[in-house]
């Protein structure tokens, strides 16, 4: 049903329609809403049978999808940010027991300096973890990735994490068309898990693996991602004969039929970025975008494919990895190996700075044209770096560098913008 | 020096309609000038003479257990009527109007700051008072503040008093703060572990029952039926539920520390003296201060301290002290009040009402006599309601003479 | 597209004007985005939210820079905020409040670019009419009535049918009835300054 709704609802009545039987998770902007949603379908007896857990941690909500997947419950949770990183150790934990727990993260930075605003530190920062990483470009895509996340985790019991752009995705109010509880339950199947902890079949799930085994285990793990690059095309065309529309997948292209420079990003931001591909293409200029959806696994050869025609390829990026660069143009760059195609990677929009259709295009000329420099800092404010440096060099003791470089600013981190 | 705005002081302080947030300081007034370090009058039950009108003075005039400034007694104004006070938490940072927590804090460490000789460090959880307080490049803070993460607050407050101590600087005091949140729930393993250690941390709550900072979801310390957002008022039970919830003064009695004490923004004199007197010890102690939030509870600004005091006087909020485990003194209830009155006037609780007639009868009589119960209890268990006729605040001594840590609470 | 920015306090419900707007746009049928000026103001702090409205799918997810209508719920952000920053020069603003224009000072704030005839000013009685129809100073879906006049952007009765959407019984019913009213207001004004000499 066509309705026009807040992005954290639709992707709440969506999860709420996959009958998931545990939800737990605590609070955390730009999660909030996700999470509040949910609890009310819950209370109302909207959604039956379930059990809402509020705990005291991200740590504790990670734990407890743990405990009820392992007891064979369908479970679900939601986080970002600081709460992803503060329940890190059973994230990695959960992938490693192949628990299929679905969570949507709500992209946000990563503090110091704290920060609520959008960008994809945090699913970085857990990138080797073992989850599948789908990335949502719209909010109908949000709906529809947690879906066939919760279809891609049983079948593969893997733990799959649906991200979709903090604020940008959640608290924006778009048309989305909501799935049936008809249409759902004929594509999703009811739990069948691969382990359950079961009186009547007693196994130990979680035992120690020595350095005799564990390579293998991990190897083990690493079959079943590349098995997931099968499974998530296969899942997202079946989604699109069941549903009439088509989301999810590992990557897509758009408008790169002869374009010499392709744009590679993930995210709500693709959709900035295909206005300004068309606006471009409008004047002349041969550009296309490739938006990948799977993060984890990578799909390196569809990557491969996708820009075998290009000259150039950039990268979008709402994270970097400090003291190296990009962290997605590692891996485009690791797909082309051996095409010498060069790779420009532009960090952008991180702690929410907005992303404008201008400064992209600008950016993409320059690199059209061989102008750009292969790591790009977007709207970077030099003179507000060049006065930190200057402190830092004229003085020892200079203090907090974020309230530096806000006061040199002049503004107010948190007025609106 | 960070930069302050030059307003006139949080709304909170100015609307609390209590004791030394009413007087600015310097603005003349009866009093106004005589200093703290003044002799002290004398103190018997009904007040002591004011200075300038020479009138005995009742504690209970008004009904509201609040008492003008310049009417009294040097020795009792508040560390806030003092115009050497250090404004630990300055005027312009972007509470909500009549925001208890930013009351409280206020009143809290400029008592510290007091009892330090503003020799002092303060660590922050994430939460309102760490956002309201620190938009950058402004602060608040006019004293060293430092913000880490929302859970490990406890830890970074041992971090720092160890560095302190190896650096041979054992004058200066750490203080670490954190709302209900922040120290019952997802701090609470690091809380336990500076409680065992003994850690010469003063560590306090804010306790405003919810986590208001990411808009009013539910944590440990949310009464019974209270409304959050994760524990909305629809279905068979709307609220929050009974039966769950953490004590934390209790448990933090439970570690042995040297000194735990609860308070409320209604008596800040009482807040004060227990700064005060935290401050005299070494070792863990553990401050747990009530702090109504106008947002979160749907109350009026103007009622802060109206509630804070009705939590007490209901019984639903025990304000006692103890020491090594054991209860030393109990703020005995002045006037009874049923709970209804402290419930009706705060939207959290509004499904227990008639919306139609929100002035009537309860429409969840059951849950309101619930609510009763607990308040009841807590005040059997702290002996809160003391002898016909002793209403001295903060006199009444230890409630359970056997000296046995009490019980945990359904309350909290 | 078009784009509109609206201004007021937390705790006024900027956001959800923006959203009862989308949803009347996607009941005329109609592409809407809205979404809120992110951050963590508390109660009172000026707040913004953001409403995009179009034929076809909307795509962009940069911040409304150049708006082409404003919408004022809080008359006493005129001199606190940069409220015009941006505004096209053939735009209009909707002001929530009871004084005239010409009492406002607008002539120093709106820079001599911005000046010129194409930047209409509507004022409306929001808060009065919402108070009077409601009992409730809460101005937004006041606003919409007459945003629905100002421009035609979107309908009368898509906007009632996103408050009735939004609200419960009687305050949806006592909001529609203000909405129209603001509407019936807010369409004689427009007329006159539509058809007022534009040089
Ligand atoms: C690990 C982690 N999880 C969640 C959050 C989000 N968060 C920030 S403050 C807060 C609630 C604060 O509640 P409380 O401690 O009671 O303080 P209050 O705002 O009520 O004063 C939450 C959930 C966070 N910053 N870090
Ligand atoms: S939400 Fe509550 S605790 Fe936070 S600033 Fe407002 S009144 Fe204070
Ligand atoms: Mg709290």
């Amino acid at each position: 049903m066509l309705r026009q709704i807040e992005g954290s609802r639709a992707v709440a009545e969506t999860v709420a329609l996959c009958r998931p039987e545990v939800v737990c998770a605590y609070p955390i902007s730009p999660q909030t809403h996700i999470i509040e949603a949910v609890g009310v379908l819950v209370r109302t007896g909207a959604l039956a049978p379930c059990e809402f857990v509020n705990v005291e941690s991200e740590f504790a909500a990670m734990s407890v999808s743990i405990g009820a997947s392992a007891a064979g419950a369908r479970a679900y949770t939601a986080t970002a940010s600081q709460g992803l990183l503060f329940m890190i150790e059973a994230v990695y934990n959960a992938a490693g027991l192949g628990l299929p727990v679905v969570m949507t993260l709500a992209n946000r930075a990563v503090g110091a300096p704290i920060n609520i605003w959008n960008d994809h530190s945090d699913a970085m920062a857990v990138r080797d973890s073992g989850w599948i990483q789908l990335f949502a470009e719209t909010n109908q895509e949000a709906a529809d990735l947690h879906i066939q996340a919760f279809r891609l985790a049983e079948s593969l019991s893997l733990p799959v994490m649906v991200a979709m752009d903090g604020f940008i995705l959640t608290h924006a109010i778009e048309r989305v068309d909501l799935a049936t509880q008809e249409q759902v339950d004929a594509f999703l199947p009811p739990y069948e898990p691969r382990q359950v902890l079961d009186p009547a079949d007693p196994v130990s799930i979680g035992a120690m693996v020595g350095p005799e085994a564990f390579e293998e285990v991990r190897y083990l793990a690493h079959l079943r991602q590349v098995d997931a690059l099968t499974a998530i095309p296969a899942v997202a065309s079946e989604f699109a004969e069941h549903f009439g529309r088509s989301s999810g997948g590992l990557l897509r292209p758009y408008r790169c039929e002869g374009a010499d420079t392709v744009v590679v990003a993930l995210g709500s931001v693709l959709g900035t970025i295909k206005d300004t591909v068309d606006a471009m293409r409008d004047d002349g200029l041969a550009v296309g975008v490739v938006g990948i959806t799977s993060f984890r696994p990578f799909p390196a050869a569809a990557v491969r494919e996708a820009l075998a025609a290009a000259r150039r390829v950039v990268v979008v990026e709402k994270a970097f990895s400090i003291g190296f660069g990009g962290v997605l143009s590692t891996d485009v760059a690791m797909a082309l190996t051996g095409s010498g195609t060069p790779v420009t990677t532009v960090v952008a929009g991180l702690g929410g700075r907005p992303i404008t259709g201008a400064s992209l295009r600008e950016c993409f000329e320059a690199a059209a044209a061989g102008r750009a420099e292969p790591l790009v800092f977007l709207d970077l404010n030099r003179s507000l770096i060049d006065r930190d440096l200057e402190r830092s060099s004229a003085r020892r003791r200079t203090g907090p560098t974020a309230e530096n470089v806000l006061r040199d600013l002049g503004t107010v981190a948190s007025g609106p913008t | 020096m960070p930069e302050f705005a030059t307003d006139g002081g949080p709304t909170a302080a100015r609307e609390s309609g209590s004791p030394g947030s009413v007087e600015p300081p310097g603005s003349g007034g009866a009093g106004a000038a005589v200093r703290s370090e003044d002799p002290p009058g004398s103190r018997d039950a009904t007040g002591p003479a004011s200075p300038s009108s020479g009138q005995p003075v009742k504690f209970y005039q008004v009904g509201s257990f609040a008492v003008g400034n310049r009417l009294l007694d040097p020795s009792y104004r508040t560390v806030q009527s003092d115009a050497l006070r250090t404004n630990a938490l300055d005027s312009g940072h972007r509470a909500c109007q009549g925001c208890g927590e930013a009351l409280g804090a206020r009143y809290a460490l400029d008592a510290a700051m007091r009892a330090t000789g503003g020799s002092m460090v303060a660590v922050n959880a994430t939460g309102c008072l760490e956002v309201f307080s620190t938009p950058y490049p402004e602060s608040s803070w006019r004293i060293p503040w430092l913000h880490s993460l929302f859970g490990n607050t406890p830890a970074v407050a041992t971090g720092v008093a160890a560095a302190l101590r190896v650096k041979g600087r054992p004058e200066v005091r750490v203080v670490g703060q954190a709302g209900d949140g922040g120290t019952v729930d997802i701090g609470f393993g690091c809380l336990s572990g500076m409680f065992e250690r003994n850690d010469d941390v003063l560590f306090i709550c804010y306790d405003n029952e919810a986590y208001m900072n990411t808009g009013v979801q539910r944590s440990a310390a949310t009464p019974p039926a209270a409304r959050t957002a994760t524990t909305e008022a629809v279905g068979d039970e709307p609220g929050n539920p009974f039966g769950q919830g953490k004590n934390l003064p209790v448990l933090a009695m439970a570690h042995d520390i040297p000194y735990v004490a609860t308070a409320t923004v209604a008596d800040l004199h009482d807040l004060e003296r227990k700064v005060e007197r935290a401050m005299e010890i070494r070792g863990a102690r553990y401050l747990h201060l009530f702090v109504p939030c106008p947002l979160g509870w749907g109350a009026a600004p103007r009622d802060t301290i109206r509630l804070a005091r009705l939590a007490k006087e209901t019984g639903l909020f025990p304000v006692f002290e103890a020491e090594h485990g054991v209860v030393t003194a109990v703020s005995q209830i002045r006037r009874q009040v049923p709970v209804e009155e402290y419930l009706r006037p705060q939207g959290r609780y509004r499904h227990l009402f008639d919306p139609a007639d929100p002035d009537g009868p309860p429409a969840r009589p059951e849950t309101v006599r619930r609510i009763q119960e607990i308040a009841d209890r807590n005040i059997a268990r702290y002996g809160l309601v003391g002898p016909a006729g002793s209403d001295a605040p903060g006199e009444a001594g230890p409630s359970d003479p056997s000296g046995r840590p009490y019980e945990t609470g359904e309350a909290r | 597209m078009f784009q509109v920015r609206i201004h007021g306090r937390g705790g006024q419900g900027v956001v959800t004007a923006a959203e009862l707007l989308s949803v009347a746009a996607f009941f005329d049928g109609r592409w809407s985005q809205a979404f809120p000026s992110f951050g963590s103001e508390r109660t009172g702090a000026p707040i913004v939210g953001f409403c995009r409205i179009s034929d076809g799918e909307i795509r962009t997810r940069e911040p409304v820079s150049t708006p082409d209508a404003l919408i004022v719920q809080d008359p006493t952000l005129l001199h606190q905020v940069d409220l015009f920053s941006g505004l096209r020069d053939d735009g209009f603003v909707l002001l929530n409040t009871s004084r005239p224009v010409e009492e406002l000072g607008l002539g120093a704030l709106t820079s001599p670019r911005r000046d010129g005839p194409g930047i209409r000013v509507i004022t409306l009685p929001a808060t009065e009419l919402a108070i009077a129809h409601t009992g409730r100073p809460t101005p937004n879906a006041v606003l919409l009535g007459g945003f629905a006049a100002a421009g035609g952007v979107v309908s009368l009765d898509a906007v009632a049918g996103a408050i009735e959407q939004r609200f419960a019984g009687p305050v949806a019913r006592a909001n529609i009835a203000a909405a129209t009213e603001a509407f019936r207001s807010v369409s004689a004004r427009w007329k006159e300054l539509d058809h007022a000499p534009t040089d």
